[in-house]
């Protein structure tokens, strides 16, 4: 790939950095992101993948704008009230960066989906508002064997970990039993401040652009959680779980079918 | 005791279980938590039983199910 003298231009800022330089930013335009969720952490993650010139973004989710979304989902103007949230997320997308292929999926992400569409793409962003899409996402990045950012946000405080399927901690070494329903407030029962989808949803996509760069150290084995009221962060150290019913040496999921979905009901009443 | 607590430094009356150490440090709601004891994830049954001695180190990771 020869990048032109355009892309010399809008990328020069990359293009200087030594961890990037031409051949960096030829990887991010080769690169392909999948972004479940096109919400509070979508919704910057695709900004910022857009403009950082990932050259294929996959965007699914399958509701549409609504006005309580504005508060947060900066991807997602006010006019946009109504249109399918992928819609509205790939014009902007494709409005800051041309260079950008965009692919929509007007669709929830499913246990028949899940799998196939990830192994169309190098890196995966859960930017999903529920658990029972959480466990569902981390169960089938382990069936795609595929890098994943996991994170959620409530109130005030927001937390991330990368998992590198086989190899690092996941979701379910972390969290092995899922809460009981109704047991965890969501965001609109409990609120969420606006600004922590931006704080988190940037950090996945910087997750996601140094793992196309190759540079860096992944947030693996590691649970970087942020308090927004103490203007703390803390990185927990954590560890692949023997016992993990996924990933560990004796699993008891072995498909995805199989994932227990009583975690929360998909009606959508754990949703933010 | 000494023990460390989300990386801070507390001191109890100790030994205790993971169950009473999840009440006096006020944990509003334990449902919510996944506890890392020493390095290793516990299962929700053993926080009944499993102690906690001196020089312990207890992480409790919360459930965070928002996103959109």
């Amino acid at each position: 790939m020869n990048l032109t003298d355009e892309q010399l231009e809008r990328y020069s800022r990359h293009i200087i950095l030594e961890q990037v330089g031409a051949t960096g930013q030829e990887k991010l335009l080769s690169g392909k992101v999948l972004i479940i969720g096109a919400g509070g952490l979508g919704a910057p993650a695709g900004l910022y993948l857009a403009a950082a010139g990932v050259g294929t973004i996959g965007v699914i989710d399958s509701d549409s704008v609504e006005l309580s979304n504005l508060q947060r989902q900066v991807i997602h103007h006010t006019p946009d009230v109504g249109t399918p949230k992928v819609e509205s997320a790939a014009a902007k997308m494709r409005a800051i960066n041309p260079d950008v292929t965009v692919r929509t999926y007007f669709d929830r992400a499913g246990p028949d989906n899940l799998v196939s569409l990830m192994s169309e793409y190098d890196f995966v962003i859960d930017g999903t508002d529920n658990f029972s899409s959480k466990y569902l996402i981390n169960d089938a990045a382990w069936f795609a064997r595929k890098f994943f950012s996991h994170a959620g946000i409530l109130r005030f405080s927001g937390q991330l970990i990368t998992v590198h399927p086989g190899q690092s901690a996941c979701y379910r070494c972390l969290f092995p039993d899922p809460p009981e329903p109704g047991a965890v407030p969501s965001c609109s029962q409990a609120g969420v401040l606006g600004v922590l989808g931006g704080v988190i949803g940037t950090l996945q996509a910087t997750e996601a652009i140094k793992y196309l760069l190759g540079e860096g150290e992944l947030l693996t084995d590691a649970l970087l959680t942020y308090d927004a009221s103490s203007m703390e962060f803390r990185k927990v150290t954590v560890r692949r779980n023997p016992r993990c019913r996924l990933c560990g040496p004796s699993p008891t999921i072995t498909s995805l079918e199989q994932q227990d979905q009583a975690v929360c009901d998909l009606s959508g009443s754990c949703k933010c | 005791m000494e023990i460390t607590v989300n990386g801070d430094a507390v001191t109890l009356d100790g030994p205790l279980t993971i169950a009473r150490l999840l009440v006096e440090q006020k944990v509003k709601m334990p449902d919510m938590v996944s506890v890392e004891h020493n390095g290793k994830i516990l299962d929700r049954a053993e926080f009944e039983t499993q102690q906690v001695q001196s020089g312990d180190t207890v992480e409790f990771l919360y459930f965070m199910g928002g996103g959109a």
